[in-house]
């Protein structure tokens, strides 16, 4: 049916996509992780950053990858100022009330961005969205190479984090032990904010990665948000190593599954992988049991 | 009635309770006492139908329980009380109570009538409309034990309803489970206030590191060896006798 | 003598009952009725979410199913409107009681029930955008034909005196759950599962009856929609719209209470509607306003408009006492 060059293209596309795939997951399962919620504004999130990246660009000529120091940082004080600020005291503690509340800005995003947009979908055209690189009997696009990079970039700076600095070791043992944490001095409330704050973090770095092949619109973060769950929950909810895998085997997935059964369907195959998984293994393939 | 027949459970590597057998005679009140750790909680676990026990069989009045779910074994007529208290937070008492009514009464007005009775009998008829979030220590155990009890239950499991009440709170509440005992409902109690223990019980089993060592009246448990030695370390039954007889010898100690 | 909690269902009823007697606007009645037909759909999400606990995120599919179930039968097979109405209903409780089937059995709770919810609505999106039998994405349209029969009315006050009756049945329902065991159950089990179990709760039962009631009520509301616009697509009967509707309503009104889904809805779509008409027609505004409100109720007022009522009531009464 499919030549097998056309097969292997789609699942090293696939591989690429899902490495920035596994980039977005990466800032959800850490949240999940230290502060057990599932951040349900993840994916407007990205579409927010999405914009910003295509704002500078817009208004400012800064080629996509330079806006990388520009809204990194930004978004992590964005991020550490919601948790701190509206989502930590709301919550009351609550679970359900977290789920509930980070849907609540997630529809606040969306629907900013709606108003002071317009539903229009943008992208940042250049040429080198276009650029190829031949690798043997391979077409492979240049930007999706240097996205995939990128995110194996930053999933080494945030291991090296983790496990090599004073922060990254606060921030493991709230995730382990918040009540010991809080009686040996560390901060939680801090811990957790910047904790979110470098999720949101992660997220700048992949739209900035996204947008030379990508294109955004207020709603774009639906589709990712349902992309990175399913990454998260494949790979194990809370487990750096499992979004990073998780994200590979989705983008293949979808790349594949596409390729068999059209655009419109193709998206199936990612649902009904979370719904299996969820239902089967909800500790994730890598995850250890509960 | 109840009957636990080798008991064992296992936790991954940890064996909490281990080839545990037990026997609680219809009408009694019969004591499960041990260090901390124990197993008891476990126990009780395994007897309620919270956790399946890896080996071993239940039953009651003779038929294997030992598959059942639950809430299945609530309507055989087990009941059990929660150590870590687990009040419906959102609810006031009287609602908490009803919950448990509904088990043998479907109308509505019956369940609540006769939760109000058994609040009445357990000292917590003035605190009916009060939520359950703002109990007591005392109350919430009163209200654990009022839950269990309006389950209208054969026997019921206490998980230690005494523990973090002051001495006047416990005075208060040993009539009340004696009342329940006489009123032809069996208890089985986990219980570290010995003065109750020896107060109530006619029979008491000892778990230590998840074996049952002991059993007996209180008073023929408490001198056990293996018990003191269970409870205060290796070689302390002696220390103990070394030191009773000194004591004796002795002029004034 | 009417039984405990009817006589303020009965009063609203009326009153909202009473209206076409004074008010004549078209667009009132347009308002009204989508606000009850989100109402109904709400009242679904609030036997499962506000009494039972169980916080779903994809209450379309059920809206869904029941729109497409009533419409598919009504085009392709040309069955009568309301036997189309008794099928998709039934269609919507064996939806819940598959999902929760699924989903209880696999011991999900909290978030990631939520999660699968979505995710099977989400399923149902893709699917009923590709099918044929479902239009595809150009969705289904349904003969306009008006008459009682066919379940079409061309008065719009009418339609809503219609969605009033669904509406007046879901909260006569919704009451009855709450005065009786299953009520005191669900309650329960939403309280504390492990304390419900061990007071002979058959906690795995209670969640799939209330499921299966939800699914049915908020498949009501979907059939309701597609009587009134006469047409459906993938995008309304199982998006995300829907599913959020269905959970703000309850949360704004008063989770968990019998009128909160009602009273949510219209004070929700009652600020949307004074926002439009301050802020003209900037895209998205209304659901700014919706997002700002259910984030300042979770922070400040977690029981809703309903329980900051019962609590100043409360303190009225207390004074007036002392
Ligand atoms: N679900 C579980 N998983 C793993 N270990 C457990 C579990 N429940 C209990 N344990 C372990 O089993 C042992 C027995 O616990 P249990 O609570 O039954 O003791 P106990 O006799 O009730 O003690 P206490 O007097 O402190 O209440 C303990 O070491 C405990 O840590
Ligand atoms: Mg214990």
């Amino acid at each position: 049916m499919f030549s097998p060059t056309i097969i292997i293209e789609a699942m090293i596309n696939g591989l690429l996509t899902g490495a920035i795939y596994a980039l977005v997951a990466l800032g959800l399962t850490l949240v999940y992780g230290v502060l057990h919620i599932i951040n349900f504004a993840h994916g407007a999130t990205l579409a927010a950053a999405m914009f910003a990246v295509w704002g500078l660009n817009a208004a400012f000529g800064i080629d996509t990858y330079w806006t990388i120091p520009i809204v990194t940082p930004a978004f992590f004080v964005l991020g550490y100022v919601v948790q701190r600020f509206v989502i930590g005291p709301a919550a009351h503690g609550d679970d359900g009330n977290i789920l509930l509340i980070t849907l609540g800005i997630s529809i606040l995003i969306e629907n900013a961005l709606l108003a002071g947009f317009g539903s229009d979908t943008r992208s940042i055209p250049s040429d080198f969205s276009f650029a190829i690189v031949e690798a043997g009997p391979f077409l492979l696009s240049s930007a999706r190479l240097v996205g995939a990079a990128g995110s194996l970039v930053v999933a080494i700076l945030f291991w090296l984090l983790m496990s090599r600095t004073d922060t990254g070791k606060a921030i493991r043992a709230v995730a382990r032990e918040k009540l010991g944490a809080n009686l040996v001095g560390i901060n939680v409330g801090h811990i957790y904010a910047i904790t979110f704050g470098l999720g949101c973090a992660a997220l700048a770095v992949a739209a900035s990665l996204l947008m030379p092949t990508f294109y955004v619109n207020p709603r774009i973060g639906g589709a990712f948000v349902n992309i990175a769950f399913t990454v998260v929950v494949l790979g194990g909810m809370g487990s750096i190593p499992g979004a990073m895998a998780g994200g590979l085997i989705i983008g293949m997935v979808e790349s594949l599954s596409g390729l068999l059964l059209g655009e419109s369907l193709g998206q199936i195959g990612i649902f009904i992988i979370f719904i299996l998984v969820l239902l089967l293994r909800p500790t994730g393939l890598f995850g250890a049991k509960a | 009635m109840l009957k636990v027949e080798n008991a064992t459970m296992r936790f991954g590597g940890l064996i909490a309770v281990n080839n545990a057998s037990l026997d609680v005679r219809e009408g009694s009140i019969t004591g499960l006492i041990g260090p901390n750790g124990a197993g008891k909680t476990t126990l009780f676990a395994i007897i309620a139908g919270f956790l399946k026990p890896t080996e071993g069989a239940i039953s009651l009045y003779g038929k294997d329980i030992t598959t059942e779910q639950p809430h299945r074994r609530a309507i055989s007529g087990i009941a059990r009380t929660f150590q870590i208290v687990q009040p419906f937070a959102g609810l006031n008492v009287h609602e908490n109570i009803t919950v448990g009514a509904y088990l043998r009464h479907a109308k509505p007005s019956d369940a609540v009538e006769k939760a109000r009775e058994v609040a009445r009998q357990v000292g917590l008829e003035k605190d009916l409309e009060k939520s359950a979030a703002s109990l007591t220590v005392a109350g919430r155990k009163r209200l654990e034990l009022a839950r269990a009890l309006a389950t209208e239950p054969k026997i019921l499991l206490l998980d230690e309803v005494l523990a973090g009440l002051n001495p006047s709170e416990i005075r208060d509440i040993i009539p009340v489970i004696r009342t329940i005992r006489n009123s032809g409902v069996t208890i089985l109690m986990i219980e570290h206030v010995m003065q109750a223990v020896m107060n109530l019980c006619e029979h008491v089993y000892v778990l230590a590191q998840g074996k049952m060592i002991a059993e007996g009246t209180p008073t023929v448990v408490c001198n056990d060896q293996a018990v003191i030695e269970a409870y205060l370390g290796k070689g302390s039954a002696e220390r103990i006798a070394r030191q009773s007889a000194e004591n004796t010898g002795g002029p004034n100690a | 003598m009417i039984g405990r909690g009817y006589l303020p269902i009965i009063l609203v009823t009326l009153l909202i009952a009473a209206t076409p007697l004074v008010i004549s606007s078209n667009s009132f009645f347009n308002f009204t009725v989508l606000v009850l037909i989100i109402a109904l759909a709400a009242q679904g999400w609030n036997l499962l979410g506000g009494i039972g606990g169980q916080t779903s995120f994809g209450h379309s599919m059920f809206f869904g199913i029941g729109a497409y179930t009533a419409s598919m039968l009504q085009t392709h097979l040309g069955v009568n409107a309301w036997l189309s109405l008794v099928a998709a209903i039934a269609a919507g409780a064996l939806a819940g009681l598959i999902v929760g089937f699924l989903s209880f059995r696999a011991g999900l709770r909290g978030s990631y029930f939520a999660l699968v919810t979505l995710a099977f609505a989400e399923l149902l999106r893709v699917l009923a955008n590709a099918s044929e039998l479902t239009g595809g994405a150009a969705g289904l349209l349904l003969k306009l034909d008006p008459g009682f029969a066919n379940m079409q009315f061309s008065s719009r006050p009418t339609f809503m005196l219609l969605a009033l009756a669904f509406v007046f049945a879901s909260l006569v329902i919704t009451q009855k759950i709450v005065n009786s065991r299953f009520g005191a159950h669900l309650v329960a089990v939403r309280e504390n599962e492990d304390a419900a179990k061990a007071l002979g709760v058959d906690v795995l039962t209670v969640k799939l009856k209330a499921i299966s009631l939800s699914g049915a009520m908020t498949a009501a509301a979907g059939v309701l929609y597609v009587q009134y616009f006469l047409y459906i697509d993938a995008g309304i009967a199982f998006g995300i719209w829907i599913s959020i509707e269905a959970l703000l309503a309850p949360m704004v009104g008063g989770r968990g209470m019998v009128l909160g889904p009602l009273i949510g809805a219209f004070t929700l779509h009652g600020l949307g509607e004074i926002t439009k008409s301050f802020a003209g027609r900037v895209p998205g505004i209304d659901l700014i306003v919706f997002a700002i409100v259910l984030i300042v109720v979770i922070a400040f007022a977690s029981s809703g408009i309903l329980g900051l009522l019962k609590k100043l009531a409360d303190r009225f009464s207390s004074k007036e006492g002392a």
